[in-house]
C-alpha cells in the first residue's frame, strides 16, 4: 500500500509537470501577449517602447527559457500575478475555489444519491412501469443541455414567480436562508444534468449483480428484501459506480463553467472562462494545473476506496 | 394425468430418535403424521403466461427426518429446479403445481414472508461452487452469523461468536482466524466448510445440497461428503442430495430418485436401484461410471443427449436415446410401476 501510493503520487507528479509544460505552450499560442494587449489600452507606446518593455518582462526569451523561470518561481510558492485582476493568483483562486465546492459539492451529494438510489429501484423493478419512468427521466436527464435548462428555471421561478433570485452570490448578512436560494436553482440544474448517466450504470451494475450466484445464496438464507439489498447487493454493485463518482469529484474543484456563467456565481469554473477570454496568462494556467491536479488526485482516491469496497483487490500486489 | 397422483414409498424410518437436543418439540409429532417433506405431481414451469415450458411434471417424493434422498441425472432434467422449487426460489416469472408439504404445511399456499422465514431457519440449501455462491466481499464469519440475527434475533457479537464456533464445526482450523476471511482467501474445500456452517447455523431440518461436491478436489469430496453425513447423524435432519454422479449419491442417500426430461423415471431404495436398477436410462448411468480396477480404452456412455423440455416426445422422453426402445415406447406415456418392494419404474418393459 505504502509503496503503491508512492508510486502513484510519482507519478502524478510527472503528469502534472509535462501537463504544466502543455499548458503553457498551448497559451503562447494563443493569440496577442500580454504586452499586445497592454499597448491597444494605450494607442501612444511606440515600438522602441514595446521592444523594451518586450525584453524587460521577458516575453522575447524563448518558450522553454519562460517556461523554466515561470517552474522555479512557481515551485517556491509565487505564481504570479493576475493581469486583470491586479492581485496574487492564489488570492482568486481560493475564494472562487470555496464557492465552486459549495456549488459542485452540494449537486455531487444530491446527484450521487439520487442516482444510486434511483439506479438500485429501476433494477428491482425491472422491466415495470417504475423502471421505464426512471429511464425516461434518466435520458431527458443526458440529453438536456445545461444551459437552456437553466434558462427555462430562471424565466420560471425568478421571473414568473419570483421565488428565488436569477443569479449571483448571497450576501453576507443574508445567511443561510440567502445561500439556499441562491444555490437552489444551479445545484438543480447540476442535479438534473447529472444524475441521468450515474443512475443508468448504477441500475446496469445492480442488475449485474443481481443475478449473481451470492444473491441467490442470500436468497436462500431466508434473508430480509431490505438486508439482501444493503449488505448483499449494493456494496457489489457499488465497485464499477465508483469509478464513474470519482471522475465527478475531480470535476468538483473545476467547477461547472456553463452553470456558473449562467447564475453569476464566482466560482472556479466561471474564472476559468474569464481567464481564458481575457488572455489572463498566470491566472488560466494555475487554474487549469489546479484543475489537473485534482481529477489525478481524485483517481488515486477512487483506488484506495477500491481496495476498502472490494476485499480482493489489494493495491501494489498482484491477486487473483 | 391421473396416475401421477401417487406417494411413493420412499418413506423413512429411522432416524428421529437422535433428536434429543430439539427445540421444537412439535418436530416430532409432525414426523410421525405425515413426512417431513412431501411432494405430490409437483409440476414448476418457467416463463411468463404466454410463453411458459415445463420443466417439471409430476414429480412425487417424499422424504422424512433423518434421511437422505439422492436425486439423480443429466444437466437438465430439472433436478436443480426442483431443489429451487422446494426453496421457493424457482426464477420468476413461474407457476408451480401439484402439492408440496414441509412439516406438515402447505408451502404453495403460504405467505411469502412466512416462506422467507422458513428458508434458512427449517430448509437450508448449499450450492455447487463455493466461490460463487459466497458474497466476495463480505467476511466469512460475518455471511455465517448473518443467520443467527435474522432468525434468531441474535446481536452482532452472539452471531460472531456463534460464527467462530460454527466453524469449528465443520472442521476449519483456527475458526477465529478465518471468520474474518474473505471468501478468496479460502481454499474450495474451505468455502464449501463455510457454506455448509452457514446451512447449518440455525439447525435446519431439511438441507439441500445441489451437487456440492462436484467442483470440488476427489479427496476433498470425500471429506465434504463425510461431513454432512456426520452432520446428519447428529442433527437428525432430512436430506436432499442432488448429484450426477452415481458414485456420490450411492455413499450418502437412503433413497433415490433418477430424473430424466423433468419427471421421474425410477425411484426406490439407494440399494436397490444401484444394483438391480428397472428404468434403462437407470442402468445406463450405472453402466457409464468407469470401473477404477481396468483401464478402459473408450469410456461407456449413454448415445444421444437429453430432451428440450420445449419439445418432449409424445411417449417415454428417454425412448429417442433407449437401447431396448419398443414401438409402444413412443406413443404412450409410461406409468410408474412397482418393481420390487419400495422400487419404482417409469418403463413400459417393467408392466410386461
Amino acid at each position: 500500500m505504502g509503496r503503491f501510493l508512492l508510486g502513484r503520487i510519482t507519478g502524478a507528479g510527472i503528469v502534472l509537470l509535462l501537463k504544466s509544460f502543455v499548458i503553457f505552450a498551448l497559451i503562447g499560442l494563443m493569440p496577442g501577449d500580454p504586452l499586445d494587449l497592454m499597448m491597444n489600452a494605450n494607442p501612444e507606446t511606440t515600438p522602441e517602447q514595446m521592444a523594451h518593455l518586450r525584453a524587460m518582462y521577458g516575453v522575447d526569451l524563448p518558450i522553454t527559457q519562460r517556461y523554466w523561470t515561470w517552474l522555479v518561481a512557481a515551485l517556491q510558492g509565487d505564481f504570479g500575478y493576475s493581469r486583470i485582476q491586479h492581485r496574487p493568483v492564489l488570492d482568486i483562486i481560493i475564494p472562487a475555489l470555496g464557492n465552486t465546492l459549495i456549488l459542485t459539492g452540494a449537486a455531487f451529494v444530491l446527484s450521487t444519491t439520487l442516482a444510486v438510489t434511483l439506479g438500485t429501484i429501476a433494477a428491482l423493478k425491472r422491466g415495470t412501469w417504475i423502471d421505464r419512468i426512471i429511464n425516461l427521466f434518466a435520458f431527458a436527464g443526458i440529453s438536456v443541455p445545461s444551459f437552456w435548462l437553466g434558462l427555462l428555471m430562471i424565466y420560471l421561478f425568478a421571473v414568473r414567480l419570483g421565488w428565488l433570485p436569477a443569479g449571483g452570490m448571497p450576501r453576507p448578512e443574508q445567511g443561510y436562508g440567502g445561500m439556499l436560494a441562491h444555490l437552489a436553482m444551479p445545484v438543480m440544474t447540476l442535479v438534473i444534468v447529472e444524475t441521468g448517466g450515474l443512475a443508468r450504470y448504477a441500475r446496469a451494475a445492480m442488475i449485474e449483480v443481481l443475478s449473481q450466484d451470492y444473491i441467490r445464496t442470500a436468497r436462500a438464507k431466508g434473508l430480509t428484501d431490505r438486508r439482501m439489498l444493503v449488505r448483499h447487493a449494493l456494496r457489489n454493485a457499488l465497485i464499477p459506480v465508483l469509478t464513474l463518482v470519482a471522475l465527478q469529484l475531480g470535476g468538483l474543484f473545476s467547477g461547472a463553467a456553463l452553470t456558473e456563467a449562467m447564475f453569476a456565481w464566482r466560482g472556479m469554473g466561471r474564472l476559468i472562462l474569464e481567464a481564458i477570454l481575457g488572455n489572463d496568462y498566470n491566472l488560466a494556467l494555475v487554474c487549469l494545473m489546479f484543475v489537473t491536479a485534482t481529477i489525478l488526485i481524485a483517481n488515486i482516491c477512487a483506488d484506495i476506496a477500491y481496495t476498502w469496497l472490494d476485499p480482493r483487490i489489494s493495491l501494489g500486489k498482484r491477486r487473483r | 394425468m391421473s396416475g401421477s397422483w401417487r406417494i411413493t414409498s420412499l418413506r423413512g424410518g429411522r432416524g428421529t430418535a437422535s433428536c434429543t437436543d430439539d427445540q421444537r418439540p412439535f418436530r416430532v409429532a409432525t414426523a410421525l403424521t405425515e413426512p417431513l417433506l412431501v411432494g405430490r405431481a409437483l409440476t414448476v414451469d418457467l416463463g411468463p403466461a404466454h410463453d411458459r415450458t415445463s420443466v417439471i411434471t409430476g414429480l412425487d417424493f417424499s422424504l422424512a427426518a433423518g434421511r437422505t434422498l439422492g436425486v439423480v441425472g443429466e444437466s437438465g432434467c430439472g433436478k436443480s429446479m426442483t431443489a429451487l422449487a422446494i426453496m421457493g426460489l424457482a426464477p420468476s416469472p413461474h407457476r408451480i403445481g401439484g402439492v408440496l408439504r414441509f412439516a406438515g404445511q402447505d408451502l404453495l399456499t403460504m405467505p411469502q414472508d412466512r416462506r422467507r422465514q422458513l428458508r434458512g431457519a427449517d430448509m437450508a440449501m448449499i450450492f455447487q461452487e463455493p466461490m460463487t455462491a459466497l458474497n466476495p466481499v463480505v467476511p466469512v464469519g460475518v455471511q455465517i452469523g448473518e443467520m443467527l440475527i435474522v432468525h434468531d434475533n441474535a446481536s452482532e457479537t452472539a452471531a460472531s461468536r456463534a460464527a467462530v464456533a460454527l466453524l469449528e464445526r465443520v472442521g476449519i482450523a483456527d475458526p477465529a482466524r478465518r471468520a474474518s476471511a474473505y471468501p478468496h482467501e479460502l481454499s474450495g474445500g474451505m468455502r464449501q466448510r463455510v457454506m455448509i456452517a452457514m446451512a447449518i447455523a440455525c439447525k435446519p431440518r431439511l438441507l439441500i445440497a445441489d451437487e456440492p461436491t462436484t467442483a470440488l478436489d476427489v479427496s476433498v469430496q470425500a471429506q465434504i461428503l463425510d461431513l454432512l453425513l456426520e452432520l446428519q447423524r447428529d442433527t437428525g435432519m432430512a436430506m436432499v442430495f442432488i448429484s450426477h454422479n452415481l458414485g456420490v449419491v450411492s455413499a450418502v442417500a437412503d433413497d433415490i430418485m433418477v430424473m430424466y426430461a423433468g419427471r421421474a423415471v425410477e425411484t426406490g431404495p439407494a440399494q436397490r436401484v444401484l444394483t438391480a436398477p428397472a428404468h434403462p436410462y437407470t442402468a445406463g448411468l450405472i453402466a457409464t461410471l468407469p470401473d477404477i480396477g481396468r483401464r478402459q480404452k473408450i469410456l461407456p456412455v449413454i448415445e444421444g443427449s437429453p430432451v428440450n423440455p420445449r419439445n418432449r416426445p409424445p411417449g417415454c422422453a428417454f425412448a429417442p436415446r433407449c437401447p431396448l426402445v419398443i414401438a409402444e415406447c413412443r406413443t404412450g406415456l409410461p406409468a410408474m410401476v412397482i418393481v420390487s418392494p419400495g422400487q419404482e419404474a417409469a418403463c413400459i418393459r417393467c408392466t410386461a
